[in-house]
Parts: structure tokens; sequence; C-alpha cells
């Protein structure tokens, strides 16, 4: 009798303190680090899946002439590799970090919905494969664009339901993560704690919870709509039966335009915690980066129409749009400042992180500009759908939000291991990174101003020299992301061997109390909650 | 300054080990040739400047801190990190940039949507993959698609050059002709997908949707020849559907209507002359090269799953009335051909189709037996 009362002991110490042995592990974890290991690490592996499909639009478009793929498949890529690139990698990623960090910056010992964290990261899995799964169907994968206009995306072979189907997988996957977060944010913050104390990342994630849990929905309607109208004779976008193809895309953007602040508002938590701790100075400004991400997730709600100045608005609802649509700049200059100024006589050192932080400002920044430039109404009507545009998004998205998850992966990977990455190599990423980015995404713009569309897979010769070099520098910006998979294995496994100190960081624990724990630390995260909150990036 | 620049592209080009780097590429917008095109010109270079003083004022700094603010310089940290004053006055300044950059963009706009007082109107229709064009002061109405020479080039695997065809991919078979100095009011709509029409030399693009129509306008002052392409996803040969405008001086551009009006009569009286078999596929099967193969492959063994086989497929092998409605009205994502090609178009390219591409029905229709369909009742031919 003894025996099995003994055992039922282990058992429930076993659950209590580790976790579960072998891969089951895995499957059945609802712990805060497990799942955002999960998170990231299928972030990853998509991020290559993306940039696989990447690599093949770039090959095509090389030289001028047809070489590779034909065009059909030319435009399941450029959509596959959005919607893989968006909802499979960089969204995942954020919400990887997410579960990782922030109930160790709030001094919690996991999220507050465990459970429903476990499912919401399967869901994300079967919505991704039930998305690629298309590539395999007759009539080829969603060839529509990522945004899925009709009636284009009608003209699709058997894939559209599969396609439908998994972006309701993903977006009830994204509200499940969005309440979690906002849950655990708002319940689990150790006393003292108060939301004006709160670390950015926190702050900005807060933020996007609430966007995700208001556009998610949006998003599963116009599909739905989509579906309803290619099967069940609905005409919601079909002028023949008193419907309005436009009308697809106003609920689209309503959805789309908040969906890039998704993106990037975390990528701008991340960024204002990094930079503090390389220039040994807080935050600048730290109440005024909270009400920008405020303001700026608010815009994000009212500008959803400057994707759609050329479909033949009313003049008044082209003013308005472009008016509120400048209104942005206002509050990203303010955290553009604010970053500077937090670097102002700061006394920096140049690490990894520091590196791609910096980067991100400055290029982010560029995107800044171009998506200024393209908020002018009548201007927009050269720039709108050529590679201007294309150049633009990419800034803010692959040396923006990309940037700053590698950052993020360097700056927290000696904590979440207790191994320290081999800075060297790093250094290296981040330099072929850095020049490769711009080798690649720099020439767009002047492929846009003189004339070339996007989404084609062939192009005039005088397109030709500019396309080339921009080709190589996508070669060389694939091929160095495989620097970074190599680092990420080598430090979990050991890294330099250099043992870590628990801040890692020079006084990184005035920041943030993630720093205050142990690396690697203790798998449920503040079992009893910090006395002492950190206020240095304040 | 616009030397200088091509000079600085031209070194990269060169550091990259380019041989073709004095091709004739252009980094900047084109000022183009309308007083519209030339107006958002120099709005976008006010904006550009103005993105660039910004620009080198905060990178500036951030580099000027980045090289002096070290710790590797002894470069102590200093503990500020909060001033109103500053975050209110970097919070006006680009307001007010703004709201200067806002009138000009404001006053652009109004003109750029007034299309009053326009002197004659062309109706632009979208087609997957060519467009349409209908004078509707006179009546001259064609359809525009890829040229030849550039189509047979960019098939997959064509191994030809694209170097060697002029204006590859920028040139149709038949340009919109407009004449100069005239307020010219177009009006968009589009037959099955969102289309965009874009000529940058002209200043705009405006999107082409079933079932609805768009304005836009312009008055072009030299004659030219003026190249664009569709700029809206409208499936596999959207990069294929380019547009060319050709501006005439008014002498000539009445001399090109009224070439235009005889060209109509000559085509009504060639459908009323009887065809040979030869003849009817010879001309079936250049028809069939620019109006079908994009979609049911130039050896007619189609798509699978998108586009059916023509290759022993029961509609070309079966009854040809069957066959000749079907290509009349349209079917599905099958467009209606009844009024995008001639009567003779439409008798060689069945014909073709039924004694080509691997079939051999035996049979053919006179082009005469087409034109009194289409004579018919519009959707006479339907099964309803």
């Amino acid at each position: 009798m003894s025996a099995v009362v003994a055992e039922h002991d282990d058992h429930h110490d076993h659950h209590d303190h580790g976790p579960a042995k072998g891969l089951l592990r895995w499957v059945i974890t609802t712990n805060h680090k497990d799942i955002g290991t999960l998170y990231l690490v299928f972030a990853l592996a998509m991020f290559f899946v993306g940039g696989a499909m990447a690599m093949v639009i770039r090959a095509e478009l090389f030289e001028p002439g047809m070489q590779f793929v034909n065009p059909q498949f030319f435009n399941s890529m450029t959509t596959m590799h959005a919607l893989v690139m968006v909802f499979g990698a960089v969204m995942p990623a954020f919400v990887g970090l997410a579960n990782w960090m922030i109930p160790m910056m709030i001094g919690a010992p996991d999220m507050a919905l465990p459970r429903m964290n476990n499912m919401s990261f399967w869901l994300l899995v079967a919505g991704v494969l039930l998305l690629a799964s298309t590539l395999f169907m007759e009539g080829g994968a969603p060839a529509g664009g990522w945004t899925l206009y009709p009636p284009l995306i009608l003209q699709t072979g058997k894939a559209l339901p599969f396609a439908v189907f998994a972006v309701h997988l993903l977006g009830i996957s994204s509200i499940m993560g969005a309440i979690n977060i906002v849950a655990t944010i708002f319940n689990m913050r150790a006393p003292g704690m108060t939301l004006m104390k709160m670390p950015m990342f926190v702050w900005t994630w807060l933020i996007t919870g609430f966007l995700l849990i208001s556009i998610m929905p949006v998003f599963a309607g116009s599909v739905t709509m989509l579906l309803t109208d290619k099967f069940f004779h609905t005409s919601f976008f079909d002028a023949a039966g008193g419907g309005d193809p436009v009308l697809y895309q106003h609920i689209f953007w309503f959805f789309g335009h908040p969906e890039v602040y998704v993106m990037i508002l975390p990528t701008f938590g991340v960024a204002s915690t990094i930079i503090p701790v390389f220039a040994r100075k807080p935050l600048f400004g730290y109440s005024s980066m909270v009400y920008a991400t405020a303001s700026i997730a608010f815009l994000s709600f009212i500008v959803w129409a400057h994707h759609m100045f050329t479909v033949g608005m009313p003049i008044a609802g082209e003013l308005y749009f472009m008016y509120a649509t400048m209104l942005i700049a206002i509050p990203t200059g303010v955290k553009v400042f604010n970053w500077t100024a937090t670097m102002w006589k700061g006394s920096m050192t140049f690490e990894t992180p520091m590196l791609f932080s910096i980067a991100f400002v400055v290029l982010f920044t560029m995107g800044g500009f171009t998506g200024l430039m393209m908020s002018v109404a009548p201007v927009d009507f050269q720039y709108h759908d050529t590679y201007f545009i294309v150049a633009h998004f990419h800034y803010t998205l692959v040396p923006a939000s990309v940037f700053i998850l590698m950052a993020a992966g360097y700056f927290w990977l000696p904590k979440w291991t207790g191994h320290m990455y081999d800075e060297k190599i790093g250094k290296l990423h981040f330099w072929l990174s850095v020049i490769s980015v711009n080798v690649l995404f720099f020439p767009q713009h002047f492929l846009g101003l003189a004339g070339m569309p996007r989404r084609i897979p062939d192009y005039a010769v005088q397109f030709a020299d500019w396309n080339m070099i921009s080709s190589i520098g996508g070669f060389i910006f694939g091929a160095s992301q495989l620097l970074f998979l190599y680092i990420v294995i080598k430090t979990i496994k050991g890294g330099t061997g250099e043992k870590v100190t628990d801040e890692v960081w020079e006084e990184a624990s005035k920041h943030s109390l993630e720093w205050t724990l142990p690396s690697p630390p203790p798998y449920h995260s503040f079992t009893t909650p910090p006395t002492v909150i950190p206020t240095e990036h304040i | 300054m616009k030397k200088t620049k091509q000079l600085f592209a031209g070194l990269i080009l060169m550091a990259f080990g380019l041989g073709t780097a004095q091709a004739d590429y252009t980094l900047n917008l084109m000022k183009g040739v309308t007083k519209v095109s030339n107006d958002l010109y120099d709005l976008h270079m006010l904006i550009l400047w103005i993105c660039v003083f910004i620009g080198i004022g905060v990178f500036g700094t951030m580099f000027y801190s980045i090289y002096h603010h070290r710790k590797s310089k002894g470069h102590k940290a200093e503990q500020f990190h909060e001033n109103t004053t500053v975050e209110i006055i970097w919070t006006i300044i680009p307001t007010l940039i703004l709201i200067g950059m806002a009138i000009p963009a404001t006053k652009a706009m109004m003109e750029l949507d007034d299309v009053q007082d326009s002197e004659m109107s062309i109706k632009v229709t979208g087609h997957q993959w060519k467009w349409e064009y209908e004078y509707l002061d006179n009546g001259i109405h064609f359809f525009s698609s890829l040229d030849e020479a550039s189509n047979k080039v960019r098939q997959v695997g064509s191994g030809l050059d694209p170097r060697s065809v002029p204006n590859y991919l920028l040139n149709v078979d038949k340009p919109l002709v407009i004449p100069t100095k005239k307020k010219i009011r177009f009006v968009f709509t589009a037959k099955d997908v969102i289309h965009s029409w874009w000529v940058p030399d002209l200043g705009w693009k405006k999107d082409t949707i079933p079932g609805f129509i768009n304005e836009s306008w312009t008055s072009v002052d030299e004659p030219g020849t003026y190249r664009g392409q569709c700029t809206e996803l409208c499936g596999k040969d959207h990069g294929f559907m380019p547009i060319v405008v050709i501006a005439m001086n008014e002498p000539e551009y009445n001399v090109w209507v009224e070439q235009q009006k005889a060209a109509v009569i000559a085509e009504a009286g060639s459908a009323n002359k009887q065809w040979s078999n030869e003849e009817l596929i010879a001309k079936g099967k250049a028809v069939y090269e620019t109006s079908c193969a994009s979609c049911h492959m130039p050896d007619g063994a189609g798509l699978p799953g998108t586009f059916p086989a023509l290759k022993a497929s029961p509609v070309v092998t079966g009854d040809i009335n069957a066959q000749v409605k079907l290509v009349l009205n349209g079917k599905g994502m099958m467009p209606a051909f009844e009024k995008m090609l001639s009567a003779v178009d439409l008798a060689a390219v069945i014909t073709y189709t039924r004694n080509g591409l691997g079939n051999s029905v035996g049979d053919s229709i006179q082009p005469s037996a087409i034109q009194a369909l289409q004579s018919a009742t519009p959707g006479a031919g339907k099964n309803e």
C-alpha cells in the first residue's frame, strides 16, 4: 500500500516541479516557456519555408523572361510567401516571445490560461499545415495575393475552402493567444507593478492583444463571405447580385491595417527594451512611448482605405483617409525621437542585439518615410501597386520586425538557455544581413518609381539591372539566415561554454524582472511574487 | 543632378560586375507628359526632400551619438529620461510639416478628381488578359492585347532573349490612339476580375471593377507613345496585359479615325465571302495563339483543374453548333467571345480547334454563319 502512495507522491511532485518526460512533453505542455519555445521554433521553421518561396520569386525575377516557374505558380508563391510569413512566422514569433517573457517580466509564475495556451499553439500548427496543403491541390494554392481579393480569389481551384478554413483556425489561434496575454497582464502582475511601471514590451503586447481581439473576427467574417459567395450563391462581392467587390477590400483592410501594426507594435516594445540596456540609460520618455503606441493603435483603425486610393472613392473619402494616414507619422516620429534621445549621451556598447536594434531604428524609419510619401493620395496614384510599395512594406517588416526578432533572440537566448551565443558569428550574421537586406530592397524603390508593377512574374528589360541586384541581395540575405539557425542550435547545445550570470547584460536587472531570475530560469518563473520592481526603464 | 545620380548608380552596377550597366534605367518617378503628372512629380520631390532632411537630422544625431557616446571611449551615461517640453516640440513640429504637405496634396487631389468639361470619352474595360477600348463619341471599338513577339518570348522556357524584342512586354497589337491637347474623360469597368489601368506618363492609375464605373481624365500636350501595364493582380497573365497610348496631333488623329471606320466596313465584307477550310485553319491558328493559348495552352492540353484541354475535348469534337454557342457566350471563367473577336476570327478559330491541336473532326463553319448569330438578339444562342 505504502508503495502506491509513494508513487502517487512522486507523480504529484513531477507534475508540480518539472516538465513531462519525452516527446509528449511538447504536446501536452501548459508551461509558458515550453509553449513559447514551441512558438519560436515553429516560427523559425516557417521563416525558412516562407523564405524558400521568396527565393523562388527572386530566382524567377533574376532575369527578364520566364525561366523556372509558370505564372500561375509564381502568383501562388507571392500569395503563400506573404501568408506564411505573416501568419506562420512573424506573428507566432511575437506570441512566442510574449509567452516566454511576459510572465517573467511582470513577476508571474505562468500565463493566466495555460491550457488555452497549448490549444492556441496547436491550432496554429493545424492552420498553417492546412494552408500549406493547398500547394498540392488540383488548381494549385491560392494565387490571388495574400489580400484574397474577389472576384479573382473565387477563381481558385479546389484550394479555396481549405485556405478559408485555415484562416479561421489561424484567427481562433490568434484570438486565444491574445486573450491569454491580456488576461495575464491584467491579472498576474506582481504587487507594486502598476500599469505605468510595466516594461514597454508588456505594454505594446497589451495593446496588440486588443488589436488582435478586435480584428481577427473581421477577417474571419470577410473570408466566410468569400466562401458563401463561392458555394452558397450569396452575392456579397458580386455586382451582378447587388454586391460590390470593393466592399471586400473595405472589410479586409479594416482588418489588414491594424494587422500590420500587430506585427510592428511588439517590435517597438522589444526595441524599447533592448536600447536602454545597451545605452546604460533609462528609456527616454517612457510615458510618451506608451501614449504614442496607444495612438498608433487607435489610428490604425481609421486609416484602412489608404490601401485603396485607386478604387475610385469619392474625393471626400480620399482626402479623409489621406489626412488620417498622415497623422500616423506623428506618434511614430515621437517613438523614433525617443529612441534617439535614449541613445544620446549614453554609454553605448554594440553587442549583436544592440546592432540589430539600431539597424531597426534606421531602416524602419526609412520604411516610415516611404509610408509618409504614399499617404499623399494623389502621388499614391503613381506609387500604388508598384515595387515602391513592395520596398516600403518589406522595409517595415524585414529590417524592422524580423531584425528585432533576431535582436530578441540574441538578447534573451543566454537567459533562456544559460549559455552565451558566439558574439563573433552573431556580428557576422548582423553585418551580412544588414548589407544584403538593403541590396535586396533598396533597388525596389527605383523599380517602383520607374514603373514596375508588383506581383508580375516577368518584366520589361529596362527593369533588368535592379532586379538582378535585388535578387543577388535576396540570395545573400536568405543564405545569411542559416547562420542564425546555426547560432541558435549551438547556443542551446552549450554555446561558447562561458557560464552566463543571472543578469547576462551589465545592470540589466535594473531594467526588468527577468534578469533577477537564474539563467536558465526555473520551470515556473516566479513561484512567489518579487518584492522589488525595477524602475530603470521608466 | 540627374547625371550625378546616373553616374552613382552606374558605379554601383559596375561594382556588381554587370555588363548591362549602360541599359536604359531610371531611378526616380517620371515627370510624365501632362500638367497633372508634372504637378504630382513636384509633390513627390517636395515630400522626398522633406524626408531626406528629416532623415539627415535624425540619423545624423543618432550616428553622432553612436560615435561619441560609447563605453569604449569612456563616455559615462547620463541619467536624464523625461522632458515634457521636448516631447511637445517634437510633436508640434512634425504636425506643422504635415499641414504644409497636406495643402498642395489637397490641391492636386481636387485637380485629379475634376472630370468636368471633357471633350471626348473613352470607355476602358479590363478583361483577363487584355484591354477593351470603346470611343463613346464615334463608336470605334477594339481589343488590345500583348504583341505577338513579346508573347512568344514570354512563354516559360522559350529560351528566346527578351532583349531581342523592342519594348518587350510593353507593346500591344492595337494601341489606344488619342488626340493631343484635348481633355479626355476615361470611364473604367471590367468584365471578370479587378484590373487597374496605369500609364505612368499620364500620372495616375485607376482600378477597373466589374459592375462598377470609375472615372479619370487626361490631357496630353506632346504627341508620342506612352506605355504602361495592368497594376492590379488579375490572374496568371497579369504581367502580360500592357497598355500603349499613342497621342497624335488633331489632323493625324482624324485620319486614324477614318481608317478605323473603313476597316470595320472591310471586315464586314470579308465575313461575307466563302472561306476554304485551309484558309480558315491557317487564320485560326494565329487567332488561337493570341486569344486562346494563354489558358488552353499552345498545344491545347489545358491546365488540369483550372483550364480544360481542347485536345480530344467532347465539346470541340462534338456538335459544332454547341461549340459555337459556348465560344460566343462563354461559360464560367471562359469569357464570351461574341464581341471580342470578329466573325472571321471566330469562324477561323473554331474551325482550327476542330482540325488542329490533335483533333480531326473534319468540319468547319463559315464567318457568315457566325455573323448571322452575332446580329441576332444578344444571347440568342444561350441554352436557357
